[in-house]
C-alpha cells in the first residue's frame, strides 16, 4: 500500500490549484513558425485567467457571474478539458456535461433518433446503453412524431429540446449549465430546472454561469464573481450578485462611479452622527458612490420611536438622510426591501413614486421618510437605499449616484390580531361567501 | 487529460464507424443521384482521358491486346490517386472544419483523421467494385494477384493520414497549408505516370520522377489489374518507408503543436 499516491478525486468533485490561462499573441505571421524553428521567441502572452484556486465537493452548487469578457467562458472550457490551462492544476472526479451550446454537433439532414445517437456516442456513451437512452430521450423531449423526422423540419425550439434532452440522458457527476438554457416555453424550462435539481439530489455537482441573479439564487449555494480573469469574490450567492450589480453600474455610468465596502448601520453610529466609520470593516457587497453625495442615516420607526422589530400590518416608516457634496440637479431617493436571501421584495424610488425632490446644493442635506405598510412574511428584511438623479419620463432615473447596499434590517413580527397566512405578501382578502344550496336535513 | 490519446481513441470506435456511416448516408439522402456522385466525377476523369488518350497511347502501351487495355492501365492509378488526393485534402482540412466543435466537446481529436480514413476507403471499395464490373465486362478478371493490392492501398493510407495529420496541424495556424495542398497535388498529378506509362519518359529524366513516392505504388496496381502480377515488393519498401515516417512525423507535429489548437478556434 502507497501512501505517496495521490488520492483520487470522489465523483463530483472538482479542484482547481493556482489555473491561469495565456493566449499568444503573435506580433508577425511569420513568429510561430519561427519559433517552431527554434528562431527567437515572438510572441507576448495576454493573461485571460490568474491564480484561478477553486475546490468543490460533490453535490454543491457554484454560480459563476461576471461580464463578457471575465473568463467565463474560458474557465468552462478548461473545465471540460476541451482546453489546456498555462499554469496550475486541474483535478476532476468523474464524468463531465456541458450544456454549453445545445445541439452542437447536429446534422439537419438526419431524424432526431439519428441526432441523438450521435450526440451519445461523441459524448463516450456505451454502444449497449444507447437504446435504453434513446427511450429516455424520446420522451422527455416531448417531439411526437417529429422524433423520426430530419432535424431541418424542426423549429428551434424544438431542436432545443432535442439537445437538452439528449445532453442530459446520463446523469454526469459533474454538470456545467451556460444560462443559454431558455429553452423552449415555460413549461419546458420548468421541467429542465427540475431535471437539473433531480440530478442535485442525486448527488451531482453544478456549475453554473448565468447574469441572472434570480437563477443563481434558485440553483446555487455558493457563487464567484469573475473580474478582469480573477475571482473577485467567492461567497453566498447574494454577496456576489450584490458586488456583480454594483459593478456593472459602476461601469456603465460614467459618472465616476467606484465600488465601496459598507457595512449595516447600526443604531449607535446612526445616533452619533459618525457614518464615515460604517466604511471600514468587513460589510456587505454591492455598494458605491460617484461621491457626490452621502447617506448620513437610516432609521426604521414605527409609532414614532426608532424599531428593530417592527409589527406586521402597521405603518412603519424608513427615514433616509443624505447629505450633498456637490450640486445635484433632481436628486431622487430609492429604497429596496431585500429578504434574507437577497431577493428582492420591493423596489421604488421618490420619482417613481411622484415625487420631486428639488436640485440639491452642495451642503443642502435632505430627508425623506417612505411610509410602508408591512404586508410581509414575519421574517428578518434589510434596506438597500440608493439615490440617483435625473429622473426620465416612464419612471426611470438617468444615472446612479450612490447606494448602500444592506444598510439597515429589521425583524417582521406577527401581531397578536394578525389573520394567520403563508406565503410572501399579505394579500389582504376579503373573504365573502354565500350557500347557494341547502340540503332538507339540514338546519 | 487531454483528448490526445490513442486509448481514448479506441474507445470512441463506434463513434467512428457511426460517423463513417452518417456520411455515407449523407450523400445519399439529400440528392438525386446521392452516391452516383462519388462515382460520377472520376467516371467523367476516366472517359475524358480514355477518348482523348487511348488513341496516342496504345501504340506506346505494347504488347497489351486488350480493348481496353488503355481504360484498365488508367483505372488502376486514376482511382488509386483519387483515394490519395481526396483523403489527404479532407485530413488537412479536418481540425479547422472541426472547430467548432472541438471547442465545445471534448472527444479524442484523433477520431476525425480516423473518420476520414474510413469513409475514404469505403468510397474507393465502391468503385472498385465497379471497376472489378468493367474488367469482367472486359474479360480481363484478374486472379489471386488482386490481393498485391491490399498492401498498395495500406501504403497510401498510411501516407496520406500520415501527411494529412501534418498539415491539418499547422493548418490551425497557418491556413495557407490547405491552399498548398490543392495546388500541389495538381502538379503532383501530372508528375506521376497515371496517364501516360513511365516508359514515354525519356530515360535522362527519369530520375526526376524518382523521388515520388507514389509512382511506385501506381505502378504496383498496374502491374495486378493490367499485367496480372503481383508487384515488385522490393519497388514497395521505398513508399512504405516514406508512409512510415510521414506519419511519424505527422504524429509528433501533431502531439507537439496540437495541444493549445482550441485556442485558436
Amino acid at each position: 500500500m502507497s501512501f505517496d499516491a495521490p488520492m483520487p478525486l470522489p465523483a463530483g468533485a472538482l479542484k482547481l490549484q493556482g489555473i491561469g490561462k495565456a493566449y499568444r499573441l503573435y506580433g508577425k505571421k511569420w513568429g510561430r513558425a519561427l519559433e517552431w524553428m527554434g528562431i527567437g521567441h515572438h510572441h507576448q502572452l495576454h493573461w485571460v485567467l490568474k491564480n484561478i484556486d477553486l475546490e468543490l465537493g460533490p453535490g454543491e452548487a457554484l454560480g459563476i457571474v461576471g461580464e463578457n469578457g471575465a473568463g467565463k467562458s474560458t474557465l468552462l472550457k478548461l473545465v471540460t478539458g476541451v482546453s489546456r490551462p498555462t499554469s496550475g492544476h486541474i483535478e476532476v472526479g468523474g464524468h463531465i456535461s456541458a450544456l454549453l451550446e445545445l445541439g452542437i454537433g447536429f446534422n439537419p439532414a438526419f431524424t432526431g433518433r439519428q441526432n441523438a445517437a450521435h450526440t451519445l456516442r461523441l459524448s463516450g456513451v456505451e454502444d449497449q446503453a444507447i437504446p435504453v437512452l434513446l427511450e429516455g430521450i424520446e420522451a422527455f423531449a416531448e417531439l411526437g412524431d417529429y422524433f423520426e423526422q430530419p432535424l431541418r423540419t424542426y423549429s428551434s425550439g424544438m431542436q432545443c429540446r432535442l439537445g437538452f434532452a439528449t445532453a442530459t440522458a446520463v446523469r454526469p457527476d459533474i454538470l456545467i449549465v451556460d444560462e443559454a438554457l431558455a429553452v423552449g416555453d415555460v413549461f419546458f424550462q420548468q421541467r429542465c430546472y427540475d431535471r437539473i435539481g433531480a440530478f442535485r439530489e442525486s448527488g451531482t455537482t453544478l456549475l453554473f454561469v448565468s447574469h441572472s441573479a434570480q437563477a443563481v439564487f434558485a440553483l446555487c449555494e455558493r457563487a464567484i464573481l469573475l473580474k478582469d480573469g480573477e475571482v473577485a469574490i467567492d461567497a453566498k450567492p447574494r454577496a456576489v450578485i450584490d458586488l456583480y450589480n454594483a459593478q456593472v453600474v459602476a461601469r456603465s455610468s460614467g459618472q465616476g462611479v467606484t465600488v465601496i465596502e459598507t457595512s449595516p448601520l447600526t443604531e449607535q453610529e446612526t445616533d452619533s452622527g459618525a457614518p464615515d466609520d460604517s466604511m471600514d470593516g468587513p460589510g456587505t457587497t454591492g455598494s458605491y458612490t460617484a461621491g457626490a453625495a452621502r447617506l448620513i442615516a437610516l432609521t426604521v420607526l414605527q409609532d414614532g420611536q426608532p424599531a428593530a422589530a417592527v409589527i406586521a400590518n402597521a405603518a412603519m416608516v424608513v427615514r433616509v438622510e443624505v447629505a450633498f457634496l456637490e450640486h445635484v440637479a433632481d436628486p431622487h431617493v430609492g429604497l429596496q426591501v431585500r429578504d434574507s436571501r437577497g431577493e428582492v421584495l420591493y423596489r421604488a424610488h421618490t420619482h417613481g413614486l411622484g415625487v420631486s425632490l428639488g436640485d440639491a446644493s452642495a451642503g443642502d442635506v435632505i430627508e425623506v421618510d417612505f411610509q410602508l405598510m408591512p404586508h410581509l412574511m414575519p421574517a428578518d428584511y434589510t434596506l438597500t437605499v440608493g439615490l440617483g438623479a435625473g429622473g426620465k419620463p416612464g419612471g426611470a432615473i438617468e444615472h446612479s449616484l450612490l447606494r448602500h447596499q444592506d444598510v439597515a434590517s429589521f425583524s417582521l413580527v406577527r401581531s397578536p390580531d394578525d389573520d394567520h397566512w403563508d406565503g410572501v405578501v399579505n394579500l389582504q382578502p376579503q373573504v365573502v361567501h354565500r350557500r347557494l344550496a341547502e340540503s332538507e336535513s339540514g338546519g | 487529460m487531454l483528448p490526445l490519446g490513442i486509448a481514448q481513441t479506441w474507445a470512441y470506435r463506434r463513434f467512428i464507424t457511426g460517423s463513417v456511416m452518417q456520411e455515407f448516408r449523407a450523400r445519399y439522402s439529400q440528392s438525386l443521384l446521392g452516391g452516383l456522385w462519388a462515382v460520377l466525377h472520376p467516371l467523367a476523369l476516366i472517359v475524358i482521358y480514355s477518348v482523348i488518350f487511348s488513341k496516342l497511347m496504345t501504340t506506346r502501351l505494347p504488347g497489351y491486346a486488350q480493348p481496353y487495355a488503355y481504360t484498365i492501365f488508367l483505372c488502376s492509378g486514376l482511382l488509386l490517386w483519387t483515394f490519395f488526393a481526396e483523403l489527404l485534402t479532407r485530413c488537412v482540412g479536418l481540425f479547422v472544419q472541426n472547430g467548432g466543435l472541438l471547442k465545445k466537446v471534448n472527444f479524442p481529436r484523433l477520431t476525425l483523421p480516423l473518420i476520414a480514413l474510413f469513409s475514404a476507403l469505403l468510397n474507393y471499395l465502391i468503385i472498385m467494385a465497379l471497376f472489378f464490373g468493367l474488367l469482367l465486362v472486359a474479360g480481363a478478371t484478374p486472379g489471386f494477384e488482386v490481393l498485391g493490392a491490399l498492401p498498395v492501398v495500406a501504403i497510401v493510407s498510411g501516407f496520406a493520414v500520415g501527411l494529412g495529420l501534418l498539415g491539418a496541424t499547422v493548418n490551425v495556424y497557418y491556413r495557407d497549408v490547405e491552399q498548398f495542398t490543392a495546388v500541389s497535388t495538381q502538379f503532383w498529378f501530372w508528375l506521376t505516370p497515371i496517364i501516360y506509362p513511365v516508359a514515354i519518359v525519356p530515360e535522362q529524366y527519369r530520375y526526376v520522377l524518382e523521388w515520388n513516392p507514389i509512382l511506385p505504388l501506381v505502378v504496383a496496381m498496374q502491374d495486378v489489374f493490367l499485367r496480372g502480377t503481383l508487384p515488385h515488393w522490393g519497388s514497395l519498401l521505398y513508399p512504405a518507408l516514406i508512409a512510415a515516417a510521414s506519419l511519424g512525423l505527422g504524429a509528433w507535429v501533431y502531439f507537439r503543436l496540437g495541444q493549445d489548437m482550441t485556442d485558436e478556434f
